[in-house]
């Protein structure tokens, strides 16, 4: 249960972070708050989309699905079939790839790193850690 | 359970509290002195600047609307340029336009910027096609975006329009392009130091080095 909860704090971290590049990129957030200096290189690239969309937007749309069905598998700790579990795991799973493949981006082609992907890298890979380890203690 | 549902709100609220101080708080670029509006006439505009002319050291920039590295420059450390070395009168920036002829809306912002620099706002509608970039990376026409910066920024919209339509600047535009192919200028953004070309990564502390470098050797 407890992995369950801790994936469902993690995509609501990883949603609002997400959010808040998403909203940069509507130009509601003026400057992103970022050490590196290597957001607004990144967020400029032409890498910031993918399929016609903001990747940002993509990080909303992909945590907020993720904590849904978080939310449903605490809400339904007795679920005989796992779907829940076995859903954030293929999610979480999709997302890691995803992710993997806009982080080697960042290192190999524009050359600058993002502290807020590399935020939302992290939540991700812990989500998938979780959500696996969750799916396999069950069987 | 009780306790994940109130760790859940509270990672909520905190998030949505700094997501509204955010949107709220736009940094604000530091006042400093820039060119008067200068006339139409190709052969006698420099570019605009930014800074005080009596300013120890100058710095040239030729650059591209469209180029994301431009973009990355003018939004990430621009701001610290003008902050370090601009606003306390150690140097003087001026802005070129170097439009990249595979770029093909540069032409179309670089106009924009001029049209804007007509009514006194050139660094302005800069700041809105640089930190709006997304504009570059569509593909699609950005003519009306344009026409929204230059709203946004409080541009006398028919008067904006005129000059858009009339290209009057494209002139401008030209000699600027001729006069950085002429000293050397490959790729954007460039940038000469005192006539000199500045070659190692443009950051704002290696502008910062090198200034701070030049004031204190010529005090010598």
């Amino acid at each position: 249960m407890l992995r369950r909860q801790a994936i469902a704090v993690l995509a609501l971290a990883g949603l609002l972070v997400s959010l808040y590049l998403w909203l940069h990129k509507l130009g509601v957030i003026g400057v992103l708050q970022c050490g590196t200096g290597g957001c607004d290189t990144v967020q400029a690239s032409r890498y910031a989309e993918f399929l016609g969309l903001p990747v940002a937007l993509w990080g909303v749309a992909g945590y907020a699905l993720l904590f849904g069905v978080s939310l449903v598998a605490v809400q339904r700790p007795d679920e005989p079939r796992r779907r829940p579990d076995a859903a954030v795991a293929v999610l979480a799973s999709l997302a890691f790839l995803f992710t993997v493949y806009l982080t080697a981006l960042e290192l190999f082609v524009i050359h600058a790193f993002c502290r807020w992907c590399v935020g939302s890298a992290t939540i991700i890979t812990a989500i998938m850690v979780l959500s696996l380890a969750a799916v396999g203690r069950r069987r | 359970m009780r306790g994940f549902y109130v760790l859940l709100a509270a990672v909520g609220l905190g998030g949505g509290a700094w997501l509204l101080y955010a949107a709220r708080h736009k940094p604000e670029q530091p006042t400093v002195p820039v060119s008067p509006a200068p006339v139409a006439q190709a052969g006698s505009f420099r570019g605009y600047t930014l800074g005080s002319d009596s300013a120890p050291v100058h710095i040239t920039e030729y650059s591209d609307f469209e180029c994301p590295f431009c973009a990355a420059f003018a939004t990430v450390q621009m701001p610290e340029v003008r902050a370090q070395l601009i606003v306390p009168g150690k140097l003087q920036w001026r802005f070129r336009d170097f439009p990249l002829t595979n770029h093909k809306y540069s032409r179309t912002a670089a106009l924009a910027a001029q049209c804007g620099g007509e009514q006194g706002k050139f660094w302005e509608m800069h700041d809105q096609l640089f930190f709006n970039h997304q504009w570059a990376q569509t593909g699609k026409d950005p003519t009306r975006l344009f026409r929204d910066f230059a709203k946004t920024i409080g541009l006398d919209a028919d008067r904006y329009d005129a000059c858009m339509d009339s290209q009057r600047y494209a002139g401008r535009l030209e000699e600027s392009k001729q006069e950085g192919e002429a000293i050397g200028v490959d790729h954007t953004p460039s940038f000469y130091v005192d006539g000199r070309a500045f070659t190692p990564r443009p950051t704002s502390d290696a502008f910062k080095a090198l200034v701070d470098s030049l004031i204190t050797h010529r005090k010598r």
